[in-house]
């Protein structure tokens, strides 16, 4: 090669590494104008919204992401917190548990936001969990999940397993029968899920009939309907995930099992998920969630109307939405009775913390980080919308460990 | 050519040790990230490039080597000897293939000498077997699917899909301090030098001139008397050794490891790496490793909506207009100058034997 080649194939090299390092630079260059300030600069503050806008769990996040920019809006209207406006700072997970991390670390470190509103999946948790108590930060989870866990420095607004599970396992005895079939999706939600329901049935006076798991995005469910319809349960307690919940109902219905017959109840399926499955194929069988869009009260009425009009009237509101909703306002409100955006004062200023959200009061537990909720059994209706059918009267103090509970002991020895 | 390619290296290695100067931790650490990548792209680089295997299941290899690492790491981060989610899931006891993960020393081999093992085993009897091309890799797709499913079922073994994550401490010093992430990276560049050097001395040995020879026609090779089942099985084992390193690196700097990490679209965004940067260069491979995934990040912090589309782009725009990749592309522009060039001066035009091997 000639001698210009040579100067050329060096420029194109020395060129890559420039634009390489314009991505870098250009992002150094805003980081060091934040650096000294904390997330607070001028009159704005910022906060991270973290959720999957691409890949499968898109589907599901892209609406809280939605919820908590709606919040944010409103508290900027109302004059913001500590008379800062909130400035969101949108970031892509991507359905991708590492990718959680990466971001939350982006978040905290480069951007120093005051706190994330983030995540879905247990992965996508766990993966933020060490990001958010390594650089002290704040993480708002608004998805019931399978307990065992609190951390000081995440904020849980989803139900624990004893405001889900367990109060449903427990309506199920009483109204529907002992003998119970578990499904579920196979990762960690449903496994542990089970554990709990199975020791909850030997103490109960339940009895399993059996316990099948499928991959996620399983689809053909004609052997397992067979092993239902063969060992006869009074209830088949569901906690498939996504697709495969469109798969399993369907072929339920056709192998001609209905809800009078074996009703299933479900804790992943809510008025969003309905809309993907058919109202028609779900008719009749029951959930257990905190809230749903049906509650008549005037607060979740206006919550209901303003979210449709700002993204669209076809859509649902559902528990999951709720919680990235009001964790917005609870963050707020701690911010105010801290007098600080710091994370530790926020943190010692939430005990006892109390919002009028749209499903009614909710308030965080300071000795877990969770929040007390109703619990609420609802059955699904042919329009796609879910009927209350009982629910606890008054908020249930959130137990991620479940050590209110004799026959949970051991469930949780491992911490 | 030597020159050139001795003065790209050095160009960047120069940048790579002085990146922590200028850039921000958040993006040194990224960028030691990259370089974990790097490391296995080399080794596609050497499989699939200059042996001509396409093997789409190099996720396999990566993430067994992490969680080797991953298995210490944790270990380490339970103070009651059992990780959190077995207690979960009812275990008491610490599993049999657990225990000898309680020794650093241990893992760390291990991270290279399992996806080694795997490798030969299953390079063996494919290739033995005279199996190759759209069958291999198929296969290769196989052994994702198989051990996705393991590690997600064996949930109180492995973690589940939540995987091994919330580690504290490696041989007793704190990974999340600033100044270990900064000696992390330091040897992850020191890892990545190691393994160019290897794979620049690999390809220019006799049995580097076989591989290619094996690319570009196995028969031939097999009549003039060698075996080529051989130095394909060694080649895979080399690319897996390196794919687990790069997976032991990247528990390290990352903290996690799940099996999403080694799923069927991660090991095909691995080959897609090594294609941007020029499958026929192992700097090719470096450098795609690192602006494919810088590309990645830059586009989805400024565009979280619409990220993807600019990145697919990306990938569509370089396969249809650089099949060889950013360094063919280099390589093509300056061949046609000097020749234009050399037109002028009648001279000869100096053919050497792989045009786009550097």
């Amino acid at each position: 090669m000639g001698k210009m080649t040579k100067n050329l194939f060096l420029m194109l090299v020395i060129l890559t590494f420039m634009l390489a390092g314009c991505v870098g630079s250009n992002a150094t260059n805003n980081e060091s104008d934040t650096s000294d300030e904390k997330g607070e600069k001028g009159d704005t503050v910022k906060v991270g919204v973290l959720h999957s806008l691409s890949g499968t769990m898109a589907i599901s996040e892209v609406s809280l992401k939605n919820a908590e920019l709606m919040a944010i809006e409103e508290i900027n209207e109302a004059g913001g917190v500590l008379g800062k406006k909130i400035e969101p700072v949108i970031e892509d997970g991507a359905s991708d548990w590492p990718t959680f991390a990466e971001k939350a670390k982006k978040l905290l470190q480069s951007d120093e936001v005051a706190t994330i509103f983030g995540g879905w999946t247990s992965a996508s948790r766990k993966a933020m969990l060490p990001v958010v108590e390594q650089n002290n930060g704040l993480l708002w989870y608004p998805v019931q999940y399978e307990g065992m866990e609190s951390s000081p420095n995440i904020f849980y607004t989803g139900a624990t397993t004893n405001q889900q599970i367990v109060p449903a396992v427990s309506w199920l005895l009483e109204n529907k029968g002992k003998k119970f079939f578990l499904i579920g999706s196979d990762y960690v939600f449903p496994r542990t899920a089970n554990k709990i329901i199975k020791a909850q049935l030997k103490a109960e006076g339940g009895e399993l009939l059996g316990e099948e798991y499928t991959p996620l995005g399983h689809t053909d469910y004609s052997t397992l309907i067979s092993k239902i319809k063969a060992a006869k349960p009074d209830v088949i307690f569901n906690t498939l995930n996504g697709d495969s919940n469109v798969a399993f109902f369907k072929q339920l219905k056709d192998a001609g099992i209905g809800p009078k017959d074996m009703p299933v109840l479900s804790v992943s399926i809510a008025e969003e998920e309905i809309r993907g499955i058919g109202g028609d194929v779900l008719a009749g069988h029951y959930t257990a969630w905190n809230y749903y869009q049906t509650i008549d009260t005037p607060e979740n009425k206006d919550f209901v109307e303003k979210y449709k009009a700002k993204y669209g009237e076809e859509l649902v509101t559902d528990d999951p939405i709720e919680a990235a909703y009001f964790a917005v306002y609870l963050w707020a409100a701690a911010v105010e009775k801290a007098g600080s955006f710091d994370v530790d004062k926020v943190r010692a200023a939430s005990d006892g913390i109390e919002v009028q959200a749209p499903g009614g009061k909710v308030k965080i537990e300071g000795s877990n980080q969770h929040t007390w909720k109703v619990v609420r059994i609802g059955e699904i209706q042919e329009d796609g919308l879910i009927k209350e059918l009982w629910n606890s009267g008054e908020a249930v103090k959130p137990d991620p460990y479940l050590e209110g509970y004799d026959w949970a002991k051991g469930l949780s020895s491992g911490e | 050519m030597k020159n050139i390619s001795r003065s790209s290296y050095a160009l960047l290695f120069i940048f790579l040790l002085c990146a922590p100067l200028f850039l921000h931790d958040f993006r040194v650490a990224l960028l030691a990230k990259f370089l974990c990548f790097a490391i296995l792209a080399v080794g596609i680089c050497l499989i699939w490039g200059y042996t001509g295997i396409l093997s789409l299941g190099h996720g396999v290899f990566f993430g067994l080597g992490a969680y080797c690492v991953a298995m210490y790491l944790k270990l380490e981060a339970s103070p009651t000897g059992i990780p959190d989610f077995m207690g979960w899931s009812g275990i008491v006891e610490l599993p049999g293939l657990w225990k000898p993960f309680a020794n650093p020393y241990f893992a760390i081999s291990a991270a290279v000498i399992v996806p080694v093992l795997l490798a030969l085993v299953l390079g063996y009897f494919t290739f033995k077997n005279r199996i190759r091309g759209v069958y291999f890799s198929l296969i290769s797709q196989a052994l994702v699917v198989v051990f996705v499913t393991l590690f997600i079922g064996k949930q109180e073994i492995t973690g589940g899909t939540n995987g091994l994550t919330n580690f504290s401490t490696a041989f007793g010093i704190s990974l999340t301090n600033r100044g270990v992430q900064q000696v992390l990276y330091f040897i992850t560049v020191g890892f990545l030098l190691l393994t160019v050097a290897f794979a620049l001395w690999l390809t220019k040995s006799r049995a580097g001139k076989l591989l290619m020879a094996i690319r570009e026609g196995e028969n031939r090779v097999r009549f003039l008397g060698y075996n080529p089942t051989s130095f394909k099985v060694f080649v895979y084992c080399v690319s897996a050794a390196l794919a687990g390193v790069a997976g032991g690196l990247f528990v390290l700097q990352v903290g996690m490891i799940s099996p999403e990490m080694m799923g069927i679209i991660p090991s095909i965004e691995m080959v897609l790496w090594v294609a941007v940067g020029g499958r026929y260069s192992i700097f090719g491979a470096v450098i795609g490793a690192i602006l494919t995934n810088s590309a990645k990040s830059f586009f989805s912090e400024s565009y979280p909506d619409f990220w993807l589309f600019f990145l697919g782009g990306l990938f569509i725009l370089v396969v249809l207009v650089m099949p060889n990749g950013l360094v063919g592309l280099g390589k093509s522009v300056g061949e046609k100058i000097t020749s234009r060039i050399k037109k002028k001066e009648k001279e000869d035009v100096q053919h050497e034997a792989g045009p786009y091997v550097s």
